[in-house]
């Protein structure tokens, strides 16, 4: 972008808004707005503290485990949609419904069947990424040119092969795409899973300091986690355009 | 595997015999009738093209050969073996190259040893020496995207190499590649096809491409598709590529051949 003949920085804008925030802030029209300053300042001595770093464990153990499970069920029932019809029109009416659907609603259900604790948030996190990585992934598999599943079939490629060696690699710009999106999903999940039922970890703190009215360290936490899930997401889009070039040849 | 490395020259070559077989074959996909009745040999050693109007069934018949299809009815036989799906005696090159394209030119060369389970370095460097056979030394490491549509499908033939198949087969290897790099491709595959000795199946439109590279055309009807004709070029394969394309018998077969499939085109 260039203003006035100046090419400005691509972090300009955030720059602008950080701004706005410290003046609105020091002006003390909003007490839910402290100074970015102050929000910072009570951010680096969060971290220290040893309540924010277990919580910050037991959020990334939920997500951790979530993510994981959703990438390998996500990435299975993509490529089974993908790749064979009677199991495509079995599931795909299910995973259009939820990946659509307000699954912050499901999560009380959820208490009931897996408990207050930690395996409730696992399975929100679980719910909220899976989906897109499903539909990602059977979109890449739809894409596999024929002639290249030929090709391994004419080479002898047995079925494990073709699929590890072929039919997932080919896949792969699709089912990156999926798993970004899925990331930030995620993150979402993890929160919502502990806020509402198992009151642990970041939800806890979010509890906690919302309840107090504690809105320097509220914001702090918020910043950590959308710092948090925009790294993931950017450290998988760094991927994904390594992988761009296929798209274009395959 | 034993087989499929063996060298060609074992199986032992008479007068008039075939490597591949066609045996009534007939094929329909749904209640199209794509096949009728086909009935081919295809002599071992020799380059024989299907050629037909589009749309006739080219293709299929090439991919039965191959076992990626299954026919309707009848049966394919590799050296008096019955064929029931892809084998290694036989190697396919793909229309549109069919290359992975996050694997560098020496993978995908190399890919059908590696589907095999031979180990790296005799891999490569067996793919080494195909890749120097079609002309591609220096681009081992570069990949399908970095190179010409023309240097891509030389990729695929290499592949096809390779692994060291009896019977190769071409679906529109060609069809892909501009004219220029077209006409530099066929000479080179005449090269090849007289240093590999091996059985070339070879499927195209072109009448031109068809009588230039082929030993035998067989001539195929408009759907339900037939063998209409086969026509074996008299041309001496010896002279130089532009003596061969002014040749009169390469002219004269050029014209019996369009003269035949004229009535096929609207």
């Amino acid at each position: 972008m260039t203003l006035y003949g100046y090419r400005v920085p691509m972090m300009a804008s955030l720059l602008v808004w950080c701004l706005i925030w410290e003046i609105v802030g020091q002006s003390g029209l909003m007490f839910l707005v402290p100074p970015l300053s102050s929000v910072l300042m009570a951010g680096v001595t969060m971290v220290q503290t040893e309540t924010w770093q277990s919580a910050a464990l037991v959020t990334l153990h939920s997500f951790a485990v979530g993510m994981a499970l959703a990438i390998t069920v996500g990435i299975t029932l993509g490529v089974l949609m993908g790749r064979f019809k009677a199991v495509d029109e079995l599931f795909s009416i299910w995973v259009n419904i939820f990946v659509s659907a307000p699954l912050s609603a499901l999560v009380p259900v959820l208490m009931i069947l897996f408990g207050m604790g930690e395996t409730t948030v696992i399975v929100t996190v679980f719910l909220f990424a899976v989906w897109i990585i499903v539909l990602d992934t059977r979109a890449g598999i739809q894409h596999v040119p024929n002639s290249l599943i030929e090709m391994g079939r004419c080479y002898g490629a047995s079925p494990f092969a073709l699929y590890g060696k072929i039919v997932l690699l080919a896949a792969l710009p699709e089912i990156l795409a999926g798993i970004r999106l899925g990331l930030v999903r995620g993150v979402k999940g993890v929160v919502i899973g502990q806020l509402l039922v198992a009151i642990i970890g970041y939800g806890e703190l979010f509890e906690l300091y919302s309840r107090s009215f504690d809105m320097e360290n509220f914001w702090a936490l918020t910043i950590i986690l959308f710092a948090a899930a925009m790294l993931m997401s950017a450290a998988v889009e760094a991927v994904e355009k390594k992988v761009d070039y296929y798209a274009g040849v395959r | 595997m034993t087989e499929s490395t063996a060298p060609v020259h074992a199986v032992p070559r008479t007068e008039g015999d075939s490597a591949v077989e066609v045996r009534s074959i007939c094929k329909y996909y749904g209640d199209i009738e794509a096949l009728r009745l086909i009935d081919l040999d295809f002599p071992r050693g020799k380059l024989t093209t299907l050629l037909g109007p589009s749309g006739c069934g080219k293709t299929t018949l090439l991919k039965i050969i191959a076992g990626l299809v299954e026919p309707t009815s009848g049966d394919v036989r590799v050296n008096g073996k019955a064929v029931t799906g892809p084998g290694p005696e036989r190697a396919f090159v793909f229309q549109d190259f069919a290359l992975m394209p996050w694997a560098t030119v020496m993978r995908n060369v190399a890919f059908g040893l590696e589907l095999k389970g031979m180990g790296k370095a005799e891999r490569q460097s067996i793919a080494r020496h195909y890749i120097a056979e079609v002309g591609l030394t220096g681009f081992e490491d570069k990949y399908p995207h970095e190179l010409s549509g023309g240097m891509r499908q030389r990729v695929g033939l290499a592949r096809a190499f390779a692994v060291n198949a009896e019977v190769l087969l071409l679906d529109e290897p060609f069809s892909a590649v501009d004219e220029q790099n077209r006409r530099k491709f066929q000479e080179d595959l005449l090269q090849l096809v007289e240093k590999e000795r091996k059985t070339f199946i070879f499927v195209t439109h072109s009448i031109e491409e068809a009588v230039y590279v082929s030993d035998r055309i067989v001539l195929l009807s408009r759907r339900p598709s037939r063998v209409a004709q086969i026509i074996e070029p008299k041309i001496d394969r010896t002279a130089s590529p532009d003596a061969i394309r002014r040749d009169q018998g390469y002219l004269d077969t050029v014209e019996e051949i369009w003269q035949g499939l004229k009535h096929y085109v609207d």
